[in-house]
């Protein structure tokens, strides 16, 4: 691979160069908590929807599918089905009466009839859990990928990150974090769709004529399901951590309360669910289009993970210029994901914990506007920290453990909360600290972690995701210890949750 | 809180938006599990190739559950727009007069 230097830093550098000047304008406007966390309520439905899919599509998502896709065929789909269907869910269940019922975060809706305290304290821990997981993927995923593409050492490649990503949050909030998001979910749909518009014009514009030309040059296995899903039960454990994770998942949640109205919201999840969908169907376009036109030997050649094959797929078909562009993408994507989730762990610092737990709910304004800004420098320090910390570590299954609590501690409380008038505090802290604490010792004591991580023999739990365990017992604990303590004022409280949350906080 | 019919009407309508809801989402997850079980289970059946060797079994499925997924979120607005939205603007036009 040529280095793409010069066109990736011009383009690069003029995506930082727009988003900054959005967040000028953007910190112009954040003057309440409201808009420094919520962009004010402000966003439509289709601005929404594209600042969902900028928050949820990750450079893993982007260069490790069409790099899955590329060096194994089949298998990767297996992922990218798995990461689309949480959303659906969002729809169904969670999207409306969240926006109806909530501010800034999700404890909001758990803890609307609950006892405010220890409810704000379990959900801001597991928020903070799964926002430390994810940031930690993340920014070791950016420090590996932007030296590989940029020639930049991994340190700092992680400042700048976090550097660059500290800016926009720091001063424009939530509405620069939307921007770039929009912007980069823009430019990611563009340059995937060209790049597997370019791949299908050398195949008579037709998918099965590349499935083809890959089964005559690695066998009909590359369309047959081959070494991922080895064991049905991991499969299966999987499939639910991603499916009810992605419903629980603090940074996407608070997207919701960007929008006006419930109405809004529902719509926005609707064109993210499209937008998504389209582009993991593209991505497996490019992983067989890598596979047939760079060749699997030059892909693992140059990362052994795959992650490369994309970028290598644009230098064959559109030359420097086109790889530039696309490793500028990938960097743009990691800035708009790692903003998401700092505003997401801000919010639960600020508002969960400062505003609620140790002010009891009385604060002021501009004193939870500074709490938030003081949380936001903190969770940047934290990310490059960690993200020097764990270099050269695998932190794959991290994300996994990310969705796993996400799925266990914060999405079965936050459903019963609105569906389940014998639901109670002791109920939801119980879920959600079990949650919590079963995800991160299950996956202690799984392969990834205990045998590959920690060198043991054996690993003490067979299953690399612990979804199929934890998420049916955060539903049963909530459930038994509910039943065991019954709470008349949280009873009492369901009839005027309910109301607002279907009516809507004006009725 | 006014009226008692007010009440039941509005507890009826969040009953049929729950079960509209939960129906959609078990209709996804069979959807998808379906495909798993597929992968895990039949990985001959999946691998099957189809259209004179150029396509199998499971990329077609596996492309349905990805087709779906939008296509279930446009079933649930089209139903909330049409079904939900008007009687809850209705219930929320009762609850505000006089």
């Amino acid at each position: 691979m040529s280095e793409p230097s010069g066109v990736a830093v011009a383009w690069f550098l003029g995506f930082v160069l727009v988003t900054l000047g959005i967040t000028y304008w953007a910190a112009r406007k954040t003057r309440s908590t409201r808009e420094y966390f919520a962009a004010g309520g402000s966003i439509s439905a289709l601005q929404n929807g594209f600042a969902l899919a900028g928050d949820y599509m990750s450079a893993a998502s982007f260069l490790g599918i069409a790099g899955l896709v590329a060096t194994s065929g089949f298998d990767g789909l297996i992922y990218s089905v798995g990461w689309l269907v949480g959303w659906p869910v969002i729809t169904f269940l969670i999207a409306e009466p969240l926006r109806n019922l909530g501010k800034y975060t999700f404890a909001d809706v758990v803890a609307y009839r609950l006892r405010q305290r220890p409810v704000r304290i379990a959900a801001a821990a597991s928020t903070l859990t799964v926002v430390t997981f994810y940031l930690i993927a993340q920014m070791v995923g950016a420090g590996s990928l932007i030296k590989l593409m940029f020639g930049l050492s991994y340190n700092v490649a992680l400042v700048i990150v976090g550097g660059v990503m500290l800016i926009y949050v720091l001063f424009g909030g939530m509405i620069a974090t939307t921007w770039v998001q929009i912007i980069k979910a823009i430019l990611l749909l563009l340059g995937a769709t060209l790049l597997a518009v370019l791949v299908l014009a050398k195949f008579d514009m037709n998918p099965l004529t590349l499935f083809a030309a890959a089964r005559d040059q690695y066998g009909a296995g590359v369309m047959a399901p081959g070494k991922l899903v080895a064991n049905p039960l991991e499969a299966i454990s999987l499939g639910i951590a991603l499916m009810f994770g992605c419903a629980g998942l603090p940074h996407i949640l608070m997207r919701f309360y960007t929008v006006p109205d419930a109405k809004t919201a529902r719509r926005s999840v609707a064109y993210a669910t499209s937008l998504i969908g389209l582009f993991y169907l593209v991505t497996f376009i490019l992983g067989f289009g890598a596979s047939v036109l760079v060749g699997r030997k030059v892909i693992t050649a140059i990362d052994p993970g795959g992650n490369m094959a994309a970028p290598l797929l644009a230098e064959v078909l559109g030359g420097t210029g086109f790889l530039g562009f696309i490793a500028a993408v990938a960097f743009a994507t990691i800035l708009a994901v790692v903003a998401g989730l700092t505003l997401s762990g801000a919010a639960a610092l600020a508002h969960d914990l400062w505003g609620h737990v140790v002010r009891d709910g009385k604060i002021e304004e501009a004193e939870q506007l500074k709490v938030a800004r003081v949380a936001t420098v903190g969770l940047a320090v934290l990310a490059i920290g960690l993200g020097m910390l764990f270099h050269g570590q695998n932190v794959a299954f991290m994300v996994g453990l990310a969705f796993s609590i996400a799925a266990s501690a914060n999405f079965p409380a936050l459903l019963l909360s609105m569906l389940w008038r014998r639901f109670t505090t002791r109920g939801a802290v119980a879920s959600m600290v079990t949650g919590t604490a079963s995800s991160l010792i299950l996956i202690t004591l799984s392969p990834t972690v205990w045998k590959d991580l920690l060198g043991n023999a054996e690993a003490i739990v067979p299953l690399k995701n612990p979804g199929i365990i934890t998420v049916p017992l955060a539903f049963i604990v909530a459930i038994v210890v509910s039943l065991l303590s019954p709470e008349p004022d949280a009873a009492t409280g369901f009839d005027a949750a309910q109301r607002r949350m279907h009516l809507g906080p004006e009725a | 809180m006014l009226v008692t019919d007010d009440t039941v009407e509005l507890a009826r309508v969040i009953r049929r938006r729950w079960r509209v809801g939960l129906a959609l989402t078990a209709v996804m997850m069979i959807a998808y599990f379906g495909f798993i079980l597929l992968v895990a289970f039949g990985k001959d059946t999946a691998g099957t190739l189809l259209a004179d060797g150029r396509i199998s079994v499971g990329i077609v499925l596996g492309a349905c559950v990805i087709v779906v997924a939008p296509l279930l979120t446009m079933v649930y607005a089209r139903w909330a727009n049409r079904r939900h939205d008007p009687a809850i603007a209705a219930l929320r036009a009762k609850s505000e007069a006089p």
